[in-house]
């Protein structure tokens, strides 16, 4: 799916979301003791479970975009 | 600068933007080795597979206007202002990539303008690009006006400082991987605004007892207005009638001026749109664009919408006088500005950012932030590939230097990408006198737009359409457009900007209703002027039209490709599920 550029987009963007997922899942469970914090989103500990989220759609198209470049390579070889 | 602004964000939220931003200026860097050509720079080298070019098509739109604009309409119009999407954007994407998507792409223009210098003359294309890109420097004006008014409330930031970063970020990757660096970004900045405003619906949903608690909170404020009680979360029940609903338009304004018209004319002709599409690897890829688009588009009302509407009720003073999260339009003088019936003026524009700071923790709220500015810059940034593309091909290689060296164009779209940030930051100081940005584009767009849809659909299925014709009909569709307004106003407004500047003739329900009618008074004129002028001037020869008029091109087949991926399949799908929506939120 790399096109000419050389450059696979799913990998910034798998990046950017798995990096983003982990930070914010951390500081959801950094945050988790403390309910006055999620007083805003319905008590719900929105950065935790978003993060999560989050994480997984990140390391969802990291994978796609590993498991394509073997694809590539074994059948340009 | 506010004394106090509306919230303070912490470490992790800022920690958030500071890897976005890392993110979409490394995009750019991976990008330089790779920008050899203009080609490469304007087009992208026409490499791009479909699902990227078709994410980038509705990314590239995703702009203030989007986000923010849409937010405010379903503020102030409930959810019929899903037929911005359901019956405008979703229709003319279809066609576009059926019907359209063989001349642009097969022609081998380079642009929109370069069409139209194909299909009828010099001239015809000069005024296209010459407006177009006055608009793109606009629209990016707007967008980054709108962003800096907004971080400076909500956070506090100086305007001119959230202006000039925002601006060198989108600078700093356009000139490093020109287009492909601007749709990679889109992509990425989809699928962030995507999941920065999930959170938030899903929230706002659930503090207001869920769709059913909404319709029931949002008749309130709808009767107490003098509306049916669905008027706010019905699309189509009170459209028989403009003056029971709050839009202020009519079933047949609606379908024909917004749904026909104008969405028409930005979909199939905007160059910023249409070049996502150019830069695709096949001409199946390029007519898949549009369709592939079209599916994420019919689902944005629930993600742009929905918090607009939610705000109006989201808080407990939804009543009579209620306005929910929505604050007052402040005067000069800081007093809440009051319109002719003595109601307080709303802010619209704030209804959606309040949403996020009323509902996302510091965390989720650094997210849903970087999420406003994503769409800020993807829409930015779509302006000015489109701006140094035109500027480059459309004016300079045609009007100040021929011939020149490709390494010479390239430098000049490097050039033109500077100057039209520039320019946009200008336009950013000027755009401040509607209340609605949304109102102010459509505006725009039908002044300059709503002809245009008639010159593209007959000079694609009409042959005998001439040059003459097209811009002929162009100019007298625009006029038509500009007398129409200076003629109208909508109802309690001053004559001045917003129209009666020639005189008062007619008066229309609401703003939004004298703009659809515009529309199709210019497309009309503009049809009726091309059809005589063409038929009054002479034809050019069949064998120089041919793969730029429909009845002279050979039909893009379909065959070999597996049924799941041929065109029409997409497109039925597409239209099936529009109509469903329509028939859900009736």
């Amino acid at each position: 799916m790399s096109s000419s550029s050389g450059l696979d987009i799913r990998v910034p963007i798998g990046g950017l979301f798995t990096v983003l997922g982990l930070l914010l899942a951390g500081y959801g469970l950094a945050t988790a003791g403390d309910p006055t914090h999620y007083a805003r989103s319905l008590s719900v500990n929105i950065n935790l479970w978003w993060g999560l989220i989050m994480l997984a759609f990140g390391l969802l198209l990291l994978l796609a975009a590993s498991l394509g470049r073997r694809k590539l390579s074994r059948g340009g070889s | 600068m506010p004394a106090t602004p509306v919230t303070n964000l912490t470490g992790v939220d800022y920690a958030i933007m500071a890897i976005y931003f890392v993110v979409v200026l490394g995009v750019g860097w991976l990008l330089r080795r790779v920008m050899r050509t203009s080609n490469d720079f304007f087009l992208s080298g026409r490499s791009l597979p479909a699902w990227i070019t078709g994410i980038a098509f509705i990314s590239a739109n995703l702009g203030a206007q989007e986000v923010i604009g849409m937010g405010a309409s379903g503020a102030k119009y409930g959810i019929a202002t899903s037929h911005f999407y359901w019956v405008g954007a979703i229709p003319a994407m279809v066609f576009v990539g059926l019907f359209m998507m063989p001349f642009y792409y097969g022609s081998r223009a380079r642009s929109v303008p370069e069409y139209l210098r194909l299909r009828f003359d010099e001239k015809t294309r000069t005024l296209n690009a010459v407006s177009f890109a006055a608009m793109t420097v606009f629209s990016s004006g707007v967008s980054m006006y709108a962003m800096g008014k907004l971080f400076n409330l909500l956070l506090g930031w100086s305007f001119d400082v959230s202006i000039m970063v925002s601006a060198v970020i989108v600078l700093a990757y356009v000139l490093l991987g020109g287009l492909t660096s601007a749709i990679y970004n889109e992509v990425l900045q989809f699928f962030l605004i995507v999941f920065g405003f999930i959170p938030l619906v899903w929230l706002g949903l659930n503090a207001v007892g869920g769709w059913e608690g909404l319709s029931a909170r949002l008749a309130e404020v709808s009767t107490s207005r003098g509306f049916p009680a669905d008027a706010y979360t019905s699309a189509w029940s009170n459209m028989g009638d403009s003056a029971s609903n709050p839009v202020g338009v009519e079933w047949f304004g609606l379908v024909m001026g917004l749904g026909f018209v104008l969405s028409f004319g930005y979909w199939c002709t905007d160059f910023l749109v249409v070049q996502r599409a150019m830069a695709a690897d096949s001409m199946t890829a390029a007519r898949r664009t549009p369709l592939i688009a079209a599916v994420p588009k019919m689902l944005f009302p629930f993600l742009v919408i929905l918090p607009g509407m939610i705000a109006m009720v989201l808080v407990a003073d939804y009543g009579p006088a209620g306005q929910g999260l929505v604050p007052a339009k402040l005067a000069a003088d800081g007093a809440p500005l009051v319109d002719a019936a003595g109601r307080v003026v709303l802010d619209y524009d704030l209804a959606t950012p309040m949403m996020l700071v009323h509902l996302f923790p510091s965390g989720m709220l650094g997210l849903g932030l970087t999420a406003l500015l994503a769409s800020f810059m993807s829409g930015m940034a779509g302006n000015v590939t489109a701006f140094n593309t035109v500027w480059t091909y459309d004016i300079y290689q045609s009007h100040i230097r021929r011939g020149a060296s490709d390494a010479h164009y390239l430098m000049m779209g490097r050039v033109a990408t500077v100057g039209g940030i520039v320019l946009a930051i200008g336009a950013a100081y000027l755009a401040s006198a509607f209340n609605n940005i949304m109102d102010l584009l459509q505006l725009v767009f039908a002044f300059v737009n709503a002809p245009l849809f008639a010159t593209f659909a007959l000079g694609m299925f009409w042959r005998r359409t001439t040059g003459h014709g097209a811009f002929t009909g162009l100019m007298s569709g625009t006029i038509a457009a500009a007398l129409h307004h200076g003629l109208s106003l909508p109802a309690g407004a001053q004559p001045g900007v917003k129209g009666g500047f020639l005189g008062l003739l007619h008066t229309y329900p609401s703003e939004l209703a004298q703009t659809f009618w515009t529309a199709i008074i210019a497309w009309t004129t503009c049809f009726v002027v091309t059809i005589l002028v063409s038929l009054a001037t002479r034809a050019r020869p069949a064998d120089e039209l041919r793969g730029l008029v429909y009845s002279l091109t050979p039909r893009p087949t379909d065959k070999g490709l597996p049924w799941i991926r041929r065109p029409w399949v997409l497109a039925v799908a597409v239209l099936v599920l529009t109509a469903a929506l329509n028939f859900v939120f009736y």
